[in-house]
């Protein structure tokens, strides 16, 4: 085992730019892993850490610049070359397979075997890996009975069982308790010890400062600055995260809701899925913002009220009466509705026309008998295409083979159809290009203007406090804050939330 | 028009096309093939497999298969010809596809209550319900010679058979509900993407329940006109013809994914089995080639509609 002395680089990325389908997301990223070196990757949701990382890893190729690995130019890099030459990576989502041993997860495609019958030394082999690498498993337990901190070391094991001398390390404490992550810390301090290198992709601010040596910030696919952690604190990784003059689209101008007249109201919302007693109140022509980091529970919260999931606890009142046994079903027919966050997953049918994907949750209007009634479906869809501008405008177009801002469009109409009272948008734009953003804003503030109640779910803070009359901050499924979104700005806003975080997660039990 | 349209012309109409091109070749090849005679005879005897089909169709299009329509098949036909002799024949003929719905209905609801793959479930059931058909008869065969039973199989009105017209009706019915009814919107949009189906609000559970009793009562049609025209009921009738219904539906061109499909693709498909066997008949070619040439039909069609897509 050759370990490169501490101090020079590990790897050394030039100019490195990432583009998918023709939209760049990493742009001009120069910077040196060094070897005995935990270097921490930071930036806002969609600021390209995590490309940046797989790229390191040999997940996403990058489609300008170059990598050079312990002094070698890297050429055809994907995941096996990367870790054929010793950088490995841990996705965000293990990638074990639960059915099978610690031992046999830890040696997967590298078994010790004769003629292709396995012999079973995997237990002695990773016995040794474990004394020599300070981690203590059994090596017999099956995968998918241990907790995720667990699994983690099998990942790290296995990185090191081929000799791994950098690993990277995506979004790894995003489901650990507190202790946890300090056992996380412990093993990434051991690999530093042994000169290898960590690379550590997190928004958890404090988890980042508390281990690394070095920490790069990102912003918007670029690479702002790198600072040295010592000499660091939290709010000058804030201040770059956010950077100053901002060149977003302007926000359309907010209208002031006529009456504060509440239609709908949460209490102490509860769900298996997320929610943790979340309290919240929307009033006519309000749009009321919930802002929260990745995994707080903003659209668990939001869920739970409409009858996605099931509530344990907790009341919603809709206009005054007690609205208890939720469905989708009845949701919508008392006009309160939700844009999913995923067109493709949850909110459109690929295999469906336009007009069909619109109509499918107000089938009961568009219909007499059981029969669809195509002449009133149609007229409904094409005013919907017409106000949003869904381009190509046809009826029963391939939806599939829409652009992202124009399938958001018909996921929004979908939801619309019926002229609903109360709105959730999760997510309202997403992977959209500037035209259909800004379109969707505007429809947004219109909505609101008419009389309709918003709630505004999004990770883009700027977004919520552009569009919204008042705005939640949610963590650990719960409402921690309200706030104006017109005396607040982002860095403000993300300061109480990493704020929050920490208290929330200091609560959660030790697993 | 470009070479892509072309393409997707082909493999939009691939089962049209291979049709025609069966059918040209069949009528050079023998004086035979275009009398009247030969086409009504080749729809009326594929008439029961062609509602099998057409059924089969809405299970796939919902994202979901059915193994067990043969044995359902076997238990019409064991108790369609048992009340037949027992009690009335024109109630025996009745119960053949009340029986069908309700086996089809228990199919749908084990596999939404456990949550089963479809596949698995219908094989398990597909054994149960051919189990209890032969026990029913006993093993043997039960003949019903009655004209008031053998009429639905045998009989015509005008110069079609009676089976050609009651196929002609459950495919037009079953259209009409893909096509323009709230039921058919929600089958499609059930096998496209069931997490977007629930989200906006429909009990996907009740569409792939429906899904599967409707395959189930086109099993129990189609096991009364067969039993009705050999006169015989028994438990080994349908062996197969799942698997016969499942491959006209994919030959038609219906997503095996699920969330694209119509019936008339099947009965395409159901016609172009039948006229790949109708062509070995009247040319008097080796049979022993049948399955061969079957097979390599098969895997031609699947072959253009699958050429092209990535």
């Amino acid at each position: 085992m050759t370990i490169t002395s501490a101090g020079a680089p590990a790897i050394r990325a030039k100019d490195i730019g990432v583009s998918f389908s023709g939209v760049s997301v990493l742009r001009n990223v120069t910077l040196d892993i060094l070897a005995g070196e935990i270097h921490g990757l930071v930036g806002e949701n969609g600021a390209g850490k995590s490309t940046l990382g797989k790229v390191l890893g040999g997940y996403y190729s990058a489609s300008q610049g170059e990598l050079e690995v312990f002094g070698e130019k890297a050429t055809g890099w994907d995941p096996h070359t990367a870790l054929a030459h010793g950088v490995a990576i841990m996705h965000q989502e293990l990638q074990l397979v639960p059915a099978l041993t610690v031992a046999q997860n830890v040696f997967l495609g590298i078994e010790d075997h004769r003629w292709g019958v396995l012999r079973s030394t995997e237990a002695d082999r990773l016995e040794n890996l474990m004394r020599s690498s300070g981690f203590s498993l059994d090596p017999h337990a099956v995968v998918a009975d241990l907790p995720i901190a667990d699994q983690q070391k099998i990942e790290i094991l296995r990185a090191l069982a081929r000799d791994a001398r950098v690993i990277v390390m995506d979004e790894p404490t995003s489901s650990l308790s507190k202790g946890e992550v300090d056992q996380l810390h412990d093993a990434m301090r051991k690999l530093r010890a042994e000169g290898r290198s960590v690379v550590y992709v997190s928004h958890f601010l404090d988890d980042i400062l508390a281990v690394t040596d070095r920490i790069t910030v990102l912003r918007d696919g670029e690479q702002v600055a790198t600072f040295k952690t010592g000499e660091t604190e939290k709010t000058d990784l804030i201040s770059a995260m956010l950077g100053s003059g901002k060149t977003e689209t302007p926000y359309p101008p907010k209208a002031v809701p006529v009456r504060r007249e509440i239609v709908l109201e949460a209490k102490g919302i509860r769900s298996a899925e997320g929610a943790q007693g979340a309290s919240l109140s929307i009033a006519r022509g309000e749009i009321v913002g919930l802002i929260g980091l990745v995994g707080s529970g903003r659209s668990e919260i939001a869920r739970a009220i409409i009858g996605a999931d099931a509530a344990v606890d907790g009341e919603v009142i809709l206009e005054g009466a007690p609205y208890a046994t939720r469905s989708l079903a009845a949701s919508t027919d008392r006009g309160l509705v939700m844009v999913p966050e995923d067109r493709r997953k949850q909110g459109l049918i690929m295999t469906m026309p336009v007009r069909a994907n619109m109509s499918l949750p107000h089938l009961k209007r568009f219909s007499r008998n059981g029969v669809v009634n195509g002449k009133a479906e149609s007229k409904r869809a094409a005013e919907l295409i017409d106000h949003f501008a869904v381009r190509p405008a046809i009826l029963d177009g391939d939806v599939s083979n829409y652009s992202g801002g124009n399938q958001q469009k018909v996921l929004i109409g979908k939801w619309l159809m019926e002229n609903p009272k109360i709105v959730v948008l999760d997510e309202p734009s997403r992977g959209v290009d500037v035209g259909a953003r800004q379109r969707i804003h505007e429809a947004i503030c219109e909505l609101a203007t008419s009389g309709t109640a918003i709630l505004l779910i999004s990770s883009e803070i700027d977004e919520v406090l552009g569009l919204a009359h008042r705005a939640y901050l949610v963590d650990s499924g719960r409402i921690v804050a309200e706030i104006d979104p017109d005396e607040n700005d982002e860095a403000s806003v993300l300061a109480a939330l990493f704020h929050y975080q920490g208290a929330g997660k200091m609560e959660q039990p030790h697993v | 028009m470009s070479r892509h349209t072309i393409l997707r012309f082909l493999q939009s109409y691939a089962v049209l096309i291979m049709i025609a091109v069966l059918m040209v070749a069949l009528g050079f090849l023998s004086d035979s093939f275009f009398t009247l005679r030969n086409l009504i005879n080749i729809l009326n005897q594929n008439a029961p497999l062609a509602i099998m089909a057409s059924a089969m169709t809405l299970v796939i299009i919902a994202g979901g298969f059915d193994l067990s329509v043969g044995s359902i098949f076997a238990m019409g036909a064991v108790s369609s010809a048992w009340l037949a002799l027992n009690v009335d024949p024109y109630f025996g003929l009745l119960m053949a596809p009340v029986i069908g719905l309700a086996l089809g209905t228990v199919n749908g609801v084990v596999i939404t209550t456990l949550k089963v793959h479809s596949f698995l479930a219908t094989i398990a059931t597909s054994l149960i319900f051919k189990g209890i058909a032969i026990v029913l008869s006993d093993g043997k065969l039960i003949p019903v010679r009655m004209d008031e039973f053998t009429w639905l199989g045998r009989g015509k009105i005008g110069e079609v058979f009676i089976a050609v017209w009651v196929m002609i009706a459950f495919a037009a019915i079953l259209t009409f509900a893909l096509n323009k009814t709230v039921f058919g919107r929600k089958v499609y949009s059930v096998g496209g993407n069931e997490e977007a189906a629930i989200l906006s609000g429909i009990r996907t559970n009740r569409i792939k329940i429906a899904t599967f009793a409707l395959a189930g009562l086109a099993a129990g049609l189609a096991s009364a006109i067969a039993v009705s025209r050999i006169s015989m009921g028994q438990a080994s009738a349908g062996t197969g013809m799942e698997l016969q219904a499942i491959a006209a539906v994919i030959l038609g061109g219906t997503s095996i994914y699920g969330g694209v499909g119509a019936v008339w693709r099947s009965i395409a498909g159901v016609l172009l089995l039948a006229l790949i066997n109708n062509g070995f008949n009247i040319l008097n070619a080796d049979p022993f080639y049948r399955d061969l040439t079957t097979g390599l039909v098969i895997l031609a069609a699947i072959g253009i509609s699958a050429g092209g897509r990535k």
